[in-house]
């Protein structure tokens, strides 16, 4: 085996060898067997070991999974969507306007996020409520007569809580790709006579791209799989995908099912962000 | 520079207001006198500090997570310097897959890494305690600790090391005395980093905490309780300010290493020049 590799490379497999080792015993160990278990079937109490594709039958027979995967889908889009939409223009402010106090910008905009996650979404609970700070404030100030009911326990307040707390996530690679952007660039544009309009859809927004990319992915990725803000602000209209998995790992006790959704979504979510980096490629060469 | 356009700030100021708004509800309530939570504000109270200091579960819960994070920071941060070092200074077969298979983590979502390393836990018979929950969160903190780290490991003037060798230092001391000292910065915000996240992290540790409680588990389970509210909006007030130490602490040392870094390269300038 030695005599296979030279000394570089032997010294960069030895130093690799244990991160490398405990990723494959509780990552790609774990993750195979999940899979394996999704092919397995939960009797009561015993676990029937002989492979078939029941727990995927099941998922394809009955329309409330089809539904939880779509609906955390849409979520995410949404929040991907809206997160980005709003991060960009702060971004840009803080990059184009920040001047000499950029780092403190940064500082200002990361402080709200220094504190549990569980409570940054359960505050909202208390701000989307019937009786909550937004509902209160505006029938104080005489906007509403009545409370508002269409932001919490429902998809809506899912979208709202997972905005804001995802925000960091989306300004932070924006500011990075913006203020790469060489500034002679925009000058020069505006120097051939584009307006600003023109010269944001041309220069500004394609060199940015990558940064936005960047940040729906990262976005993206992990809300599909969100648990604690549908769990608290959702009701039963906003449940998503990984409401249901805890609720076979834990009380319908059918691990093999919650497995098997797992994977389901588990590939759904790496298919949609493949076709994402897919297209960003295409539609960068299109411009180049 | 010219200013902003008015409506721009107008954008930004109401953007502000929805990012603070929870945080700032959160010493609000924390410091109000009155069990619910909800306007109008009734007075001004400590109770609900003075009360966390007489909730055992709650100690017991800190002092698990303070185990979980210090003991997941260190682990990650170990095997991330193994990994940059690995992957900074040398070439080796696979080492493309290898790093992204390390990196899989960050872009899977956590009750996926929570629930199959639940199967295999369960498989094995393990029974589930805080070291169950740490060897969770070293996997999702170590994408980060070796993004960090790469970068440290890759802007380190390689010609220190050798010079180090070729002035007699073997290999140990060039390690320890040379390059550790270079990194350093990038391994304190590593710790710093990934000891946050674990700090913060729920669904794995809900998934592999079994009885012991880690401080978000216990938070959740809080939650449920209308009248435990008060009290954990003061948890919550005191988490922040905590947090708000550290992370002026790690700028702290970021500014130091970047400062290190800038004489560096003045330093080799003078030495071209000379």
């Amino acid at each position: 085996m030695a005599l296979w590799f030279n000394k570089e490379s032997r010294s960069g497999l030895k130093l690799v060898s244990a991160p490398f080792g405990f990723s494959l015993l509780l990552l790609a160990v774990p993750l195979s067997l999940m899979v394996l278990l999704s092919f397995w079937t939960q009797d009561y109490l015993t676990l029937d070991r002989t492979l078939t594709l029941n727990n995927y039958r099941e998922i394809g027979s009955h329309p409330v999974y089809a539904l939880l995967m779509k609906r955390s889908v849409i979520i995410s889009l949404m929040v991907t969507t809206i997160t980005v939409a709003l991060a960009f223009p702060m971004a840009y402010y803080i990059s184009f306007y920040g001047g000499k106090r950029k780092a403190l910008w940064l500082f200002l905009i990361t402080i709200p996020f220094w504190t549990s996650y569980l409570l940054r979404i359960f505050m909202w609970k208390i701000i989307l409520g019937y009786n909550g700070v937004l509902n209160s404030t505006l029938q104080g100030l005489s906007f509403i007569d009545e409370p508002l009911t269409f932001i919490l326990y429902n998809s809506n307040a899912v979208v709202i809580a997972l905005a804001h707390a995802w925000a960091p996530f989306a300004i932070l690679p924006i500011f990075v790709a913006l203020e790469k952007i060489d500034r002679s660039l925009l000058e020069a544009a505006h120097d051939l006579g584009d307006g600003p309009v023109r010269r944001f859809f041309r220069i500004t927004l394609p060199l940015a791209a990558p940064g936005i990319i960047a940040s729906a992915l990262i976005i993206f990725i992990p809300t599909v799989g969100d648990y604690i803000t549908p769990k608290m602000v959702g009701g039963t209209d906003g449940l998503m995908i990984a409401n249901m998995i805890q609720v076979q790992f834990s009380k319908a006790n059918n691990a093999p099912l919650g497995a098997a959704l797992a994977v389901t979504s588990m590939v759904m979510v790496g298919l949609i962000a493949l076709g994402f980096v897919f297209l960003n490629r295409r539609w960068l060469r299109r411009q180049a | 520079m010219r200013g902003a356009p008015r409506t721009f700030t107008i954008f930004v100021g109401l953007y502000l207001v929805f990012l603070y708004a929870p945080v700032l509800l959160l010493p609000i309530f924390a410091f109000n006198d009155s069990a619910i939570i909800a306007f109008p504000l009734r007075g001004f109270t400590l109770d609900w500090f003075i009360g966390l200091a007489s909730e055992t579960t709650l100690i017991v819960s800190v002092q698990n997570s303070l185990l979980v994070a210090i003991v997941a920071a260190v682990l990650s941060t170990c095997l991330g310097v193994l990994a940059s070092r690995a992957s900074a200074r040398f070439d080796y077969p696979g080492k493309k897959p290898i790093m992204s298979f390390l990196m899989l983590p960050l872009v899977l979502p956590e009750i996926i890494v929570g629930v199959s390393l639940l199967i295999v836990l369960v498989q094995l018979g393990v029974s589930l305690n805080v070291w169950t929950v740490i060897l969770g969160h070293v996997l999702i903190c170590m994408p980060f600790s070796i993004a960090i780290l790469l970068s440290a490991f890759n802007n380190m003037d390689r010609n220190l090391e050798e010079a180090s060798l070729d002035l007699g230092a073997n290999r140990r001391e060039t390690f320890f005395k040379i390059i550790l000292p270079l990194v350093m910065p990038g391994i304190i915000s590593s710790l710093l980093i990934s000891f946050t996240i674990s700090l913060d992290e729920f669904i794995i540790a809900f998934f592999l905490t079994g009885t012991d409680t880690t401080l978000p588990v216990y938070i959740w389970s809080q939650l449920r309780f209308p009248s435990k509210l008060p009290g954990v909006m003061a948890l919550g007030f005191i988490m922040l300010i905590l947090s708000l130490i550290l992370l002026t602490a790690g700028e702290y040392f970021r500014k130091k290493s970047a400062r290190l870094a800038s004489t560096e390269t003045t330093l080799n300038k003078d030495a071209d020049h000379g």
